[in-house]
């Protein structure tokens, strides 16, 4: 089945496109470190010397050979604090995808293993996990997110997930990964409901198969499909998340970067007024990224589904 | 439904009775001493088991009730939903006060996403296959990549701030009816509804062509199609009332998570709705104010959905039969 969808995902040109730029943000984020040592500067040295800055009409308004990209920094820099846009671009960029990647393994495996359980096991563990499921789809996500990340920050101070800039990004981890899981678990358990009256089921079970057993070998492996679908779809839900939380102040803050505070860093002040361009670096590159990821999602949707191929 | 009422409320206040580290840290603010803290302890009832916060809590949504410490206890009115820990402002105002901003955010986006999301959608299913389709589908593809931050703010600077078309929104109006008139109500609003738009109606568009085409390939279609009705009669009549379900269904989860505040858009615009209250009171601590908000925005998440199901039975012939 895997190969079928891979041929598939060859065969279409966004789908392969989509997965390049993927792949490209990755690497660009991964080699940070790389590519800002190339170019010479880091995230986090500030530079507001009057060469760089200006002084006068708009104090803290890069001036116009340090605005836009030039060959010294890439992308230009800050306005404000004058550190290179560029570096904070890339570095932003490991934060708010390592935010995303494992907040959506962690719904991931929570809707996997829950949904699995409430359709294999049916009876009492069924209706406790769907009632659940209900529970958490009718909270109002972003808001509870919103004022839970503050209250989870607090808690999590004194503990080793609480060192500086770890923080913000464990807390956002646990929330999203935790407030992501039951609408996947809904779709899991659907799928299960029909899989565990299907004969290798029976035939495993009749082999002296324990439930346990059976349901991480045999359930849980058929599902991966709706798992891969849905998993590739959540990262782009939860890059967007983290760019509203941390743009809405309670996620990811100064000095660490990720794109949601550059948002955070161009509105706050007004500065995307003056100027338009530390708005537009981390607005495009989000706007890239999640449609990248989006109609990467769409792709192996297509790819695996069925029905697909019926249009 | 009350029972998942009761529940969402009880876990609501679960969560932030017992997930801060100490809400009467927070309630006391900066300049606090240990026996400040005990105090507010005592104050904020807390110093009761957990069931009888809750209950306490509970009580106050059908009659006025008195909080504080004991001595010191001032009324609260009903409906009480307890007191800011910043301004010690009954709660139940504040929400009452960001409500008709939450309001006019909500209906004109909503306006606005249903007639582009559900018009071009059927536009699309109509012409499936066509280069009008291709690019509508395109086009949706995109408006669900855009991050409300991105897209509120590219709205500013470019209507706002280059072009000078439209003013910068000011709290001072929030309905139509005001003293400045509708016209200036729409001009207030245009760019958060066109922020939230963008963005809903994309997946409209999306979920009203699947549906559509799904539709018009079924057979009562084709019956209809075979009796020589119009084309017209066959599109809207039967194919449009049937295959638009899962969009209502959409539309009501939609507006009760809407009426909770549209917390991004809020916050960008600046106008002072609940969702902005919401992102102030979580940033300041304020944890009265965010466990109503949230609380309240459940609510409607839950009403909602029952008014869905009771507007299927209305729109779709073939739901009424069972």
């Amino acid at each position: 089945m895997l190969a079928t969808a891979w041929l598939r995902i060859r065969r279409s040109k966004i789908a392969l496109l989509s997965l390049c730029v993927v792949v490209a943000i990755m690497l660009f984020a991964i080699l940070a470190p790389a590519l800002s040592a190339m170019s010479g500067n880091d995230p986090f040295t500030s530079n507001t010397s009057p060469e760089v800055l200006d002084d006068f009409q708009t104090p803290g308004l890069p001036l116009p050979g340090y605005m836009y990209p030039s060959a010294e920094h890439w992308l230009g820099v800050e306005p404000g604090l004058g550190r290179d846009l560029f570096a904070r671009l890339a570095y932003g960029g490991q934060v708010s995808l390592t935010i995303a990647l494992l907040s959506t393994a962690v719904s991931v495996v929570l809707g996997t293993v829950l949904g699995a359980a409430a359709g294999y096991f049916g009876g009492k563990t069924d209706a406790i996990i769907s009632r659940i499921m209900d529970l958490f789809l009718a909270f109002p996500h972003l808001l509870l997110v919103l004022s839970l990340t503050p209250i989870l920050q607090s808690r999590l101070r004194d503990t080793p997930l609480g060192e500086g800039s770890f923080l913000p990004m464990a807390s956002l981890v646990i929330i999203l990964g935790f407030f992501g899981w039951a609408y996947l678990a809904r779709i899991v358990r659907g799928q299960v409901l029909s899989l565990r009256e299907r004969e290798f089921v029976e035939a495993a079970r009749s082999f002296g198969a324990s439930h346990m057993s059976v349901l991480f070998r045999q359930i849980i492996p058929n599902v991966m499909g709706v798992v891969l679908v849905y998993a590739t779809m959540l990262i782009p839900t939860n890059i967007s998340a983290e760019a509203a939380l941390s743009f809405l102040g309670v996620g990811v803050r100064d000095p660490t970067s990720s794109w949601g505070q550059m948002l955070n860093a161009a509105q706050s002040g007004n500065w995307y007024l003056s100027d338009p361009w530390f708005l537009v670096v981390p607005g495009v590159m989000l706007i890239i990224t999640v449609l990248a990821f989006n109609l990467l999602g769409d792709a192996v949707r297509d790819a695996l589904d069925p029905k697909a191929s019926r249009h | 439904m009350v029972l998942l009422l009761a529940a969402v409320s009880f876990i609501t206040f679960m969560l932030f009775q017992l997930g801060p580290s100490d809400p009467a840290a927070a309630a006391c603010g900066q300049e606090c001493t240990p026996e400040r803290v005990a105090e507010a302890r005592v104050a904020l009832g807390m110093d009761q088991p957990f069931f009888v916060q809750y209950i306490d809590y509970m009580r106050g949504l059908f009659s006025s009730r008195m909080i504080g410490a004991p001595g010191a206890q001032t009324l609260c009115e009903w409906p009480c939903l307890g007191k800011s820990f910043q301004t010690n402002e009954n709660v139940a105002d504040i929400i009452g006060r960001s409500l008709p901003y939450t309001f006019s955010m909500a209906i004109g986006a909503l306006v606005l996403w249903t007639i582009t999301g559900v018009g071009l959608g059927l536009l699309a299913a109509l012409r499936k296959g066509s280069p009008v389709d291709k690019f509508i589908v395109g086009a949706a593809s995109v408006g669900v990549s855009l991050p409300i931050p991105v897209t509120g703010l590219f709205l500013l600077l470019l209507f706002v701030n280059q072009l000078h078309l439209l003013p910068f929104t000011t709290n001072e109006i929030n309905s139509p009816f005001g003293p400045q008139g509708p016209g200036a109500w729409v001009a207030n609003y245009l760019l958060p509804w066109i922020a939230l738009a963008v963005l809903f109606s994309a997946s409209y568009i999306r979920v009203t062509r699947t549906n559509m085409i799904d539709t018009f390939g079924e057979d009562f279609i084709r019956t209809a199609r075979a009796k020589g009705l119009a084309p017209r009669t066959v599109t809207f009549k039967h194919g449009v009332r049937a295959g638009i379900t899962p969009v209502v269904t959409m539309l009501g989860m939609d507006i009760g998570l809407l009426l909770g505040g549209a917390v991004l858009t809020e916050q960008i615009f600046s106008v002072p709705g609940l969702g902005f209250t919401a992102v102030h009171a979580a940033i300041s601590g304020d944890l009265p104010v965010t466990m109503a908000i949230t609380m309240l925005a459940a609510f409607f998440v839950i009403v909602a959905n029952v008014l869905v199901d009771l507007a299927y039975a209305a729109i779709d012939p073939r739901v009424r039969l069972q």
